[in-house]
């Protein structure tokens, strides 16, 4: 049975509520209503819902391939921190000549006592070449990347660890100062965004509706793929791949496809991350920080897209609120969360929400 | 500062060494004079005045510019005190004197520091003990010059064991390769064509750059490619050395988990931070015997391999029990849930023991090394580390091929129905097993504490590495981890003379990456049944 609709009546409810929410009513609550009204909505809630919601892209992307196809990556860390380095690239061109030594070149290389642009950052002065870039560094690695590994039938366990591998790889080379990417340090100190101040209220907004908007968005393009015909070989491949393969589709190619798409999403999410953070450095590509985005995944409820993004908030709102409340207690809650969901909670919350609702369905029938 | 120690102590066989010398002649007032005060230059040729013809008087003399405890009143004439005790006294009469009220103090600078530290250990060659004349003569190589070689050959005439003759005569090959008589030079270089230290090889290449006689320059040429011959093997040397150091290194890291992912699929995140609970068992054991057995302190890690084998094996155990075991046959769930384990084990270390490293220290008999060729060295530490491996191994085979408990996890492994059929208990096989696999950890943990930092974390830095040595190998392959071991660690270090470390590392992985495209079984693939 396919859902011939891509949403029900009520959840095209919740949606819209969702977008009105995010594109009037936080920026009339943040901007328009006067700090110390009850309604409104701090700068730190901003920038802290605009960060998660950055995550949440990413455990959609996370559903579409673990969820939905079966191949757990741990190496999406990387396409998340491609994204936010071409961002960062235009970003730290877009400071010019007001950083600490006055150059035209940004301070790492002035420090570096580098006297030209490398090669790869000819594109950075333009918008639309680094837009181009957001999408296409991370779609063509993990084109080359997925093209072999999927061709010689890495599944399983050892695709997850050789994506593992990839993003432990990557975060030593951009650990380099030599790499040209700021060694350890990263891309900080942004000024601009297009010409414009970036540590404005406006822009901060800005930031945080065009994130809001790009998280439906994503949403609304999953649940078009996952209930197309696509989606449900992607399923197919997810649940048994040779009985795919013997009914005669060849599964590389929905497998190469989902996972540059899903790459491609985290790519994106990465880029509106780092204008909103103000920082980029190669600890995003640590193998810790592509594990959790798995676990976002996990807590919300895998193969419900809804649930991922759920789940990447319940975590992190948990670690904003945990770090600071009580920050030896952060770790032990994450671990526990990692054992809990994958011993008592396999479907996640969404499954949970779900499992009670369906007993309190039957206890009123009966 | 180190230098400073080391002449300290040698006052007194300086003192003793200098009656040795032939044509010694007594200190005077105005050598002393000479030596202490006026311009670098004219000091330093008083220096190597001095030195040709020292006496004891002279030696200590130049030991105490070297301790600053020598005076100088300028008042009317300059005169030298040497200071005793607090006392000024003569430095030629050794009576205490009378001395103005303000002495000032004998400025060396940096050079003439060198100097005196030269001529003291150009003195010390004459020493009774051979290790003070062996200390010498390594602080001689690439130092000595002209002004020295009298003392040298002095030294080389006077050499009764034959090794240190010949090492002696190395150093003095070196200073005439700057001799004036191109005789000299033409025998100083064919002599030096049979040294293999490095010191010798710049020496030879400084050389080249100005000598003119063509004879002189071909034997010169001839003789460095003579050294770069014997030193060329000194590298490979020490470069495979270093290579199978890794490379037992990263066995001890990866033969835990061959057992507990190889034989039992269990994808164990953990392993890690069960290393890092071996490394602080052992600094525990450390700390129990500083406090407890200070005599035998030097013998705490012996204790400390059981302990650190047991801790961790305990805790494996209790994982087993509590969580892995409900997860057998899903794979990427064990995953996420023993990642969220070593997440809770590393907070659990930083609660206990801090979140600073802490210091484990090796005991005296794993420091120093054995020094093979002059630019060979194999340290103790390395050295025992690759001995532990291989027992460790050695230990392991027997278990899983010769014993009952191994023939049983070998069974549960390929064919748990029938196993269990055949009245094996398959549950508590798994917890042995994995405990096994734990333990072993522990161990690979109490031999890092030996060559790195013990922190909470210890175990993320090696984990990736520990998973593609096994996936390299090919799971469920006992001999296919140890050679993927050797053979990374081999390919690392060989990579790391040419690219450095970290892009070394990098090519190891891109290697393993592309490698496991190609045969995505690893070296050895399954065969047979089993075989997916």
């Amino acid at each position: 049975m396919i859902n011939k609709t891509l949403l029900s009546n009520k959840s095209w409810g919740v949606f819209f509520a969702a977008l009105i929410i995010l594109g009037v009513a936080a920026p009339v609550l943040n901007l328009l209503v006067p700090e110390g009204n009850l309604f409104h909505m701090s700068d730190f809630a901003v920038s802290l819902i605009g960060k998660i919601m950055c995550y949440a892209i990413c455990a959609l992307a996370m559903d579409l391939i673990w969820g939905y196809t079966g191949i757990l990556s741990l190496g999406h860390g990387v396409f998340f921190a491609l994204g936010g380095y071409m961002m960062g690239m235009y970003l730290m061109r877009q400071i010019g000549t007001d950083g600490n030594y006055k150059s035209n070149l940004p301070d790492f290389m002035v420090f570096l006592d580098w006297k030209t642009l490398p090669w790869h950052w000819v594109f950075s002065d333009s918008f639309v070449a680094t837009l181009i870039l957001i999408v296409a560094v991370p779609g063509l690695i993990a084109f080359v990347f997925g093209f072999f590994a999927f061709r010689s039938r890495i599944k399983g366990v050892y695709f997850s660890i050789i994506t593992q591998a990839m993003t432990f790889a990557a975060m030593l080379l951009f650990f380099r100062n030599e790499t040209g990417f700021g060694g350890n340090n990263g891309f900080t100190d942004f000024k601009r965004i297009a010409g414009i101040p970036i540590a404005t209220p406006s822009m901060r907004m800005t930031l945080f509706v065009l994130t809001g908007l790009t998280l439906l968005g994503f949403f609304l393009f999953a649940r078009w793929l996952v209930t197309s015909k696509y989606g449900r070989v992607l399923q197919a491949i997810r649940d048994a791949e040779t009985r795919v393969m013997f009914s005669g589709y060849n599964p590389i190619g929905y497998k190469l496809s989902i996972w540059v798409i899903s790459a491609v999403m985290c790519g994106i999410a990465g880029a509106l991350y780092v204008p909103q953070v103000g920082i980029i450095n190669p600890g995003e590509m640590s193998p810790a920080n592509s594990i959790e985005m798995a676990v976002w995944a996990a807590v919300g409820g895998r193969a419900t897209l809804i649930g991922p993004i759920v789940g990447a908030f319940i975590v992190n709102g948990a670690k904003s609120w945990l770090t600071v409340a009580a920050p030896e207690f952060w770790l032990y809650f994450l671990g526990a969360l990692f054992i809990g969901v994958t011993l008592f909670l396999p479907h996640g919350v969404v499954g949970l929400v779900k499992k009670i609702q369906t007993k309190m369905v039957n206890r009123s029938g009966t | 500062m180190t230098l400073k120690k080391f002449f300290a102590t040698g006052i007194l066989a300086v003192l003793a060494t200098a009656s040795f010398l032939t044509s010694s002649h007594a200190l005077t007032t105005a050598e002393a004079t000479a030596l202490a005060v006026g311009e670098t230059d004219s000091r330093v040729a008083a220096l190597s005045l001095a030195v040709q013809t020292a006496d004891a008087k002279t030696a200590a003399f130049i030991q105490a510019l070297a301790d600053d405890s020598i005076k100088v009143s300028q008042d009317p004439i300059p005169k030298v005190f040497l200071i005793k005790d607090g006392k000024p006294t003569d430095p030629i009469t050794g009576a205490e004197v009378a001395a103005p009220a303000s002495l000032d103090d004998v400025v060396n600078n940096n050079r003439m520091r060198g100097e005196i530290d030269n001529a003291l250990a150009a003195l010390k060659l004459f020493s009774k003990n051979e290790k003070d004349r062996r200390a010498a003569i390594k602080s001689l190589q690439g130092e000595a010059d002209e002004s020295k070689l009298g003392l040298i050959e002095k030294a080389y005439a006077a050499e009764t064991n034959a090794e240190i003759k010949a090492e002696i005569g190395m150093v003095r090959a070196v200073v005439l390769l700057s001799n004036s008589d191109a005789t000299k030079r033409l025998e100083a270089s064919q002599l030096l064509a049979s040294s293999n230290s490095p010191t010798t090889k710049t020496a030879i290449l400084e050389r080249l750059k100005t000598e003119s006689d063509e004879a002189v320059k071909a034997a010169l040429k001839s003789a460095l490619a003579a050294v770069e011959a014997g030193l060329v093997w000194g590298e490979r040397l020490a470069a495979i050395f270093s290579g199978i150091s890794l490379g037992s290194i990263l066995l001890l890291v990866a033969l835990g988990l061959a057992i507990t992912y190889g034989l039992m699929g269990v994808i164990n995140m953990a392993h890690g931070e069960l290393m890092m609970i071996g490394a602080y068992a052992t600094y525990v054991v450390q700390g129990v015997f500083q406090k407890y057995l200070p005599g035998a302190f030097d013998w705490y890690l012996l204790a400390a391999v059981p302990v650190s084998f047991l801790a961790a094996a305990l805790v494996g155990a209790a994982l087993e029990r509590s969580v892995i075991r409900f997860l057998y046959g899903r794979p990427l769930e064990t995953l996420l849930a023993t990642w969220g384990i070593s997440l809770m084990l590393m907070q659990l270390v930083r609660t206990i023991f801090g979140a600073q490293n802490v210091g484990v220290e090796n005991p005296s008999w794993m420091s120093g090394g054995i020094t093979l060729m002059g630019n060979l060295q194999l340290p103790w530490n390395r050295i025992i580390i690759i001995a532990f491996a291989a027992a460790v191994l050695l230990g392991m085979a027997f278990l899983i091929g010769k014993t009952r408990l191994g023939l049983f996890v070998r069974g549960v492994t390929q064919n748990r129905p029938i196993a269990a059929c055949m009245g094996v208990n398959t549950a508590r096989i798994d917890t042995y097993a994995f405990a096994l696999g734990s333990g072993i950890a522990g161990l690979a943990g109490c031999a890092l504490s030996q060559i790195g930092n013990v922190g909470p974390d210890l175990g993320q830095s090696y984990i990736v590495d520990a998973f593609m040595v096994v996936v390299l190998g090919g799971v469920g392959q006992l001999a296919g981890t140890v050679y993927a071991a050797l053979g990374l660690g081999i390919l690392g270090k060989f990579l790391e003379g040419f690219a450095g470390a970290v892009l070394a590392k990098i090519a190891v992985l891109v290697f393993i990456i592309v490698f496991i495209q190609k045969r995505p079984q690893g070296i050895f693939a399954m065969k047979g049944r089993s075989a997916e």
